[in-house]
C-alpha cells in the first residue's frame, strides 16, 4: 500500500512549490510533503488565503492547478536512499512514500545568537515573531526593536509597521560602508532595489542604525529593554519585543541522512542541474546556499525540470540563477556577521535553552560531540538545531551526522520505519557517529 | 615501587568508565597515572550506555563482580556530583507467565542466600508499582538496591578525581602501539610506563591482537520528558532467553527512567555488525517488544536514537589482569553490557594486581589467562 511517485519534493516553501510545478509540467506523478498545515514555507507561512506577496499568490495558484499531490502536516522522519523510500509522520499516522527522483527543498531556519537575556520571553527570532503576528498576536502600539542583518530587517520592520507596531529601531550590524557597497551592486537589480525602498518607506518612522546590534536584553518576567551597541557606544532602549534576524541556517539534516555531500560551508553540494552527488536526489533553495526567495524558486524550477528529465527547460533558467547567485554573493559579503557578535554571551548565558546549559559549561569541551555528551547541550527536543548552530558560529564546531528520527517522532512511528525499508542503508553513505545519548 | 619506571607508573589506554575508574583507583595509591584516549572521555561504549547499576546472576563470578561493584557505587553515592544523576530507583524483573514467575522465585532465593534484598511482586503489586505496565502481568522481582547513573558524567568525574591526584590526561591521541612498556601515539610521540592497561573497550583487540573481545552492537531510544511514567528500571525476565542468545540478533524489553523524566528504551544485541548506523529493523523489533509491556510508549515522542558497541567476551565475563605474553601489559576490557556497573570493582581488582595486594573477591574468574567456555543460553 506504499504510494510511489515519480518525483517527490520535500518542503512546500518557494523552492519546493516551484520544483513541484515545474516537474508536473512533464506529466510526471509528483508529490510534495510539507510539515506545516499549509504550504508556503517560512517566508509565505500560512499559505494561500492569507495576505501574501503577489509572487506567492501566483505560485500557490500554479501549485493548486498543477497535477501535484500535496501532503500537508507530513514530516519526514526517516529516509532510505537505497530503498528510495521516505517515512512521513502526521499527527495521526506514519506512512511510507516511494520515489524515483527526490527533490530536497528543506529550507532554512533562523540562527539565534546567544547574548545575556536572549532567552527572556518576547525576545524572538524575526521569522517566529512574524508568524505569531500572522496568527493573531496583537502588536498595535507595542514597541519593537528589529535587530540583525540584511534586507530581511526591512521586510520585518515594514510588516510590523503595517500592523501598527511602534518599531523603535532597526539595528543593522553591518557598517554603513558595507551597505553602500551593497547598494551599488543592487543597481543591477532594479526590482529588488525598488522593493527595498518601498519597505524602507513603509518603516520610515523607525530609526535605521548601522553598526548596531543587541548586547543584552533586560526584564524581570519578560523583556523590558535592551542594550545595544551602536557605532561603538552603548545605549539602552525600552521595548516590548525584540525581533532578531541574524543569518539563516540551512536545514541539511535530511540531505545528510540521505548521504548528500556538504561543501566546506556546510551547504548541500549540487551540479548545474541541482542534482546532489547522489544520483536522483536533487536539492534546491536555501540548503544549497542562502539566496532568498527568487533564487529559491529558480533553483526549484531547475530541479523540477531536471528531475522530470527536461534538461532543456532547466538549462534555460541557468542565466537567471547565475544572476541571483551574484546577488546572494553580494549579500553574503555585505552582511557577514562581525566577530564581536560571537563574544556577546557571558559565561552564565544559556547556550542551550532546552537543557539550560551555559556557555561556560560548553566551553570546557573542544568538540560538539564531547560538549553534547557531557553537558546535555543539544539533547533536548530541538535536537540541537538552535544551540548546535550557535556553537558552530561561536566555536566553529562541525555539525554531526544525522540519524533517524530527523525530527522527534512518536515511538510508534519509529517502530514503523522498517515496514518497507527492510534492507539496510547503503554502504556508500558516510559513517555516522554513534556517541551515546546524542 | 619496584618494576615501575618511565614517564608514568601506569598508562591506561581508554578514557571510558573502566579506564577512568582504574585511573582514579591507581592515582589514589600514589601511582603516577597517564590516560590516553583517541577522542574524549566516555566517547565509546560508556557514552552510549544506559547506566544501569545492576546485580546479575548469570554466573557466580558475574554475581560476585556486580555485587561487589554495586556496594562500591553505594559507598560513593554521596560524593557523586549531581550531573552523575545517581538514582537508586531499583530494578523490577518483569514476569509475564508462570514459567517466568518460577524464575522470579529462583532469582529471589539466589539473591536472598547472598544477602541481596529483593521483594517478590504479585500481579497486583507489580501493577501498583508500575501502573504503565500492561495489566495483568504475572508478577515481578523488585531489586531495590539497583541504581541508575549518567555514565558519561560518572567517567568524567572519575577522571577529574584522578587528575586532581596528579593523573595526566592525553585526549584526542590515537595509540598505534601498546606493549612492552611503551605506548606509541599516531603523532609519533612515545610514552613510557612500567605498566600498561588496555581499557579500550570494544577496540581492545585492535591494540592487543588475539584477545577475545568482540563488538556487540546495541540500539537505544530516548524520549522527551514524561514525569511519572516509569519508576524503576524495568527489564523483562525473558531477557536471559532473548538478550543472551550468542548466536542471533536479539531484542529485550528494558526501560529506564532518567532523572530528567525522560525514558531510555532498549535493548538490542547484535554480533557481526561493524557499522554504527541505526538499523530500522532492529529498532522496530526493540520498540515493538517494549510496546508489548508498556503500550502507552507508542504515543511518546522519541528525541534520539543511537547505537553503541559493547565489548563482549565468549564467557560473558570481563578480562581483568595481566596479559601473559607481555609482563608490562594488563587488560581491563570485555565488560559487555555491565561496564558501568563493574567499573569500580574492576579498578579495585586491577589495583590489587598491580600493587600486589589482596583483592576483596577472588579474581581468577576474570584473569585473561582463564579457559573461556562459551556461555550459551538457548
Amino acid at each position: 500500500m506504499q504510494q510511489t511517485f515519480e518525483i517527490v519534493v520535500i518542503g512546500g516553501g518557494p523552492a519546493g512549490i516551484a520544483a513541484a510545478v515545474a516537474a508536473s509540467q512533464s506529466s510526471k506523478r509528483v508529490a510534495v510533503l510539507d510539515d506545516n498545515p499549509r504550504v508556503g514555507g517560512q517566508i509565505w507561512r500560512g499559505g494561500p488565503g492569507l495576505a501574501q506577496p503577489k509572487a506567492a499568490a501566483r505560485w500557490f495558484y500554479q501549485l493548486e492547478t498543477a497535477n501535484v499531490r500535496v501532503f500537508n502536516g507530513a514530516r519526514v522522519i526517516h529516509a532510505d536512499a537505497s530503498a528510495r523510500t521516505l517515512q512521513a509522520e502526521t499527527t495521526r499516522e506514519i506512512f511510507p512514500i516511494g520515489y524515483q527522483n527526490l527533490i530536497l527543498a528543506t529550507g532554512a531556519r533562523e540562527l539565534f545568537l546567544p547574548f545575556p537575556g536572549w532567552t527572556l520571553p518576547n525576545v524572538m527570532g524575526a521569522g517566529g515573531f512574524q508568524a505569531l503576528v500572522k496568527s493573531g498576536l496583537p502588536i498595535a502600539g507595542k514597541r519593537v526593536v528589529v535587530a540583525g542583518t540584511g534586507p530581511l530587517l526591512l521586510a520585518v520592520a515594514a510588516y510590523l509597521c503595517d500592523h501598527g507596531a511602534n518599531v523603535a529601531r532597526i539595528c543593522e550590524q553591518a557598517s554603513s560602508s558595507s551597505l553602500a557597497a551593497f547598494a551599488l551592486r543592487m543597481l543591477a537589480f532594479p526590482g529588488k532595489l525598488r522593493e527595498a525602498l518601498s519597505l524602507r518607506y513603509k518603516s520610515r518612522f523607525a530609526k535605521y542604525a548601522t553598526q548596531s546590534w543587541p548586547v543584552s536584553a533586560h526584564g524581570k518576567i519578560s523583556l523590558e529593554s535592551i542594550t545595544i551597541s551602536e557605532s561603538g557606544r552603548l545605549r539602552e532602549i525600552p521595548c516590548d519585543y525584540l525581533a532578531c534576524a541574524f543569518h539563516l541556517i540551512p536545514n541539511t539534516e535530511l540531505p545528510r541522512m540521505l548521504g548528500c555531500h556538504l561543501n566546506q560551508e556546510a551547504f548541500v553540494e549540487t551540479d548545474e542541474l541541482q542534482q546532489t552527488l547522489h544520483q536522483g536526489i536533487y536539492c534546491a533553495g536555501e540548503p544549497t546556499g542562502i539566496g532568498g526567495v527568487e533564487l529559491s524558486t529558480i533553483e526549484g524550477r531547475i530541479a523540477g525540470h531536471a528531475a522530470a528529465n527536461d534538461k532543456r527547460a532547466a538549462a534555460k533558467l541557468f542565466p537567471a540563477r547565475a544572476r541571483y547567485r551574484k546577488l546572494a554573493a553580494a549579500m553574503k559579503q555585505a552582511f557577514r556577521l562581525r566577530p564581536e557578535l560571537a563574544t556577546l554571551a557571558k559565561p552564565d548565558t544559556f547556550l542551550c535553552r532546552c537543557e539550560d546549559v551555559t556557555l561556560h559549561q560548553v566551553r570546557q569541551h573542544n568538540s560538539w560531540k564531547s560538549a553534547k555528551l557531557h553537558t546535555r547541550c543539544g539533547m533536548g527536543p530541538c535536537q540541537g538545531r538552535i544551540c548546535g548552530a550557535a556553537a558552530n558560529f561561536l566555536f566553529g564546531w562541525n555539525i554531526e551526522s544525522a540519524r533517524p528520527p530527523v525530527f522527534p517522532a512518536r515511538c510508534e512511528s519509529l517502530a514503523a520505519i522498517s515496514s518497507l525499508t527492510s534492507s539496510l542503508t547503503t554502504e556508500t553513505e558516510p559513517p555516522q557517529f554513534h556517541g551515546g545519548f546524542q | 615501587m619496584t618494576g615501575l619506571t618511565g614517564t608514568a607508573d601506569v598508562l591506561i589506554a581508554g578514557a571510558g568508565i573502566v579506564g577512568a575508574a582504574c585511573a582514579w583507583e591507581l592515582a589514589k595509591a600514589h601511582l603516577r597515572v597517564a590516560v590516553v584516549d583517541q577522542s574524549f572521555p566516555a566517547s565509546g561504549a560508556t557514552g552510549a550506555a544506559m547506566g544501569h547499576i545492576v546485580v546479575m546472576d548469570d554466573s557466580e563470578a558475574q554475581f560476585a563482580l556486580t555485587r561487589y561493584s554495586q556496594t562500591l557505587w553505594d559507598e560513593l553515592r554521596d560524593d557523586l556530583p549531581a550531573n552523575v544523576e545517581f538514582d537508586r530507583c531499583g530494578t523490577i524483573w518483569v514476569a509475564t507467565d508462570e514459567a517466568e514467575l518460577a524464575e522470579v522465585r529462583r532469582k529471589s532465593a539466589y539473591y536472598c542466600e547472598r544477602a541481596v534484598p529483593t521483594e517478590i511482586l504479585d500481579s497486583a503489586a507489580l501493577q501498583n508499582a508500575e501502573p504503565s505496565l500492561l495489566a495483568p502481568l504475572a508478577g515481578g522481582l523488585l531489586v531495590p538496591g539497583d541504581s541508575v547513573v549518567y555514565p558519561a558524567a560518572a567517567a568524567a568525574y572519575f577522571l577529574e578525581r584522578a587528575a586532581a591526584l596528579g593523573a595526566k590526561l592525553h585526549l584526542g591521541k590515537r595509540i598505534t602501539k601498546l606493549g612492552q612498556g611503551t605506548t606509541r601515539l599516531e603523532d609519533g610521540t612515545t610514552l613510557e610506563a612500567g605498566k600498561l592497561i588496555n581499557a579500550s573497550g570494544q577496540l581492545a583487540a585492535k591494540l592487543t591482537p588475539g584477545i577475545q573481545v568482540k563488538p556487540r552492537k546495541g540500539h537505544l531510544v530516548i524520549t522527551d520528558r514524561y514525569p511519572g511514567t516509569v519508576h524503576h528500571q524495568l527489564v523483562e525476565l525473558g531477557y536471559l532467553k532473548s538478550a543472551h542468545s550468542v548466536a542471533t540478533d536479539s531484542v529485550a524489553f528494558n526501560v529506564q527512567p532518567r532523572k530528567t523524566s525522560q525514558l531510555l528504551i532498549g535493548s538490542s544485541r547484535q554480533y557481526g555488525v561493524e557499522h554504527d548506523k541505526v538499523e530500522p529493523v532492529i529498532l522496530s523489533r526493540m520498540l515493538q517488544r517494549a510496546f508489548e509491556y508498556i503500550p502507552k510508549l507508542r504515543a511518546l515522542s522519541a528525541i534520539r536514537v543511537w547505537t553503541g558497541f559493547r565489548p563482549a567476551t565468549p564467557d560473558k565475563l570481563p578480562l581483568i589482569g595481566p596479559c601473559l605474553e607481555d609482563p608490562t601489559l594488563y587488560l581491563a576490557t570485555g565488560h559487555e553490557g555491565l561496564g558501568i556497573t563493574t567499573s569500580l570493582a574492576t579498578a579495585k581488582l586491577m589495583a590489587a594486581q598491580i600493587l600486589n595486594s589482596a583483592p576483596k573477591i577472588p579474581m581468577e574468574p576474570y584473569l585473561p589467562s582463564r579457559q573461556m567456555v562459551a556461555d550459551v543460553h538457548a
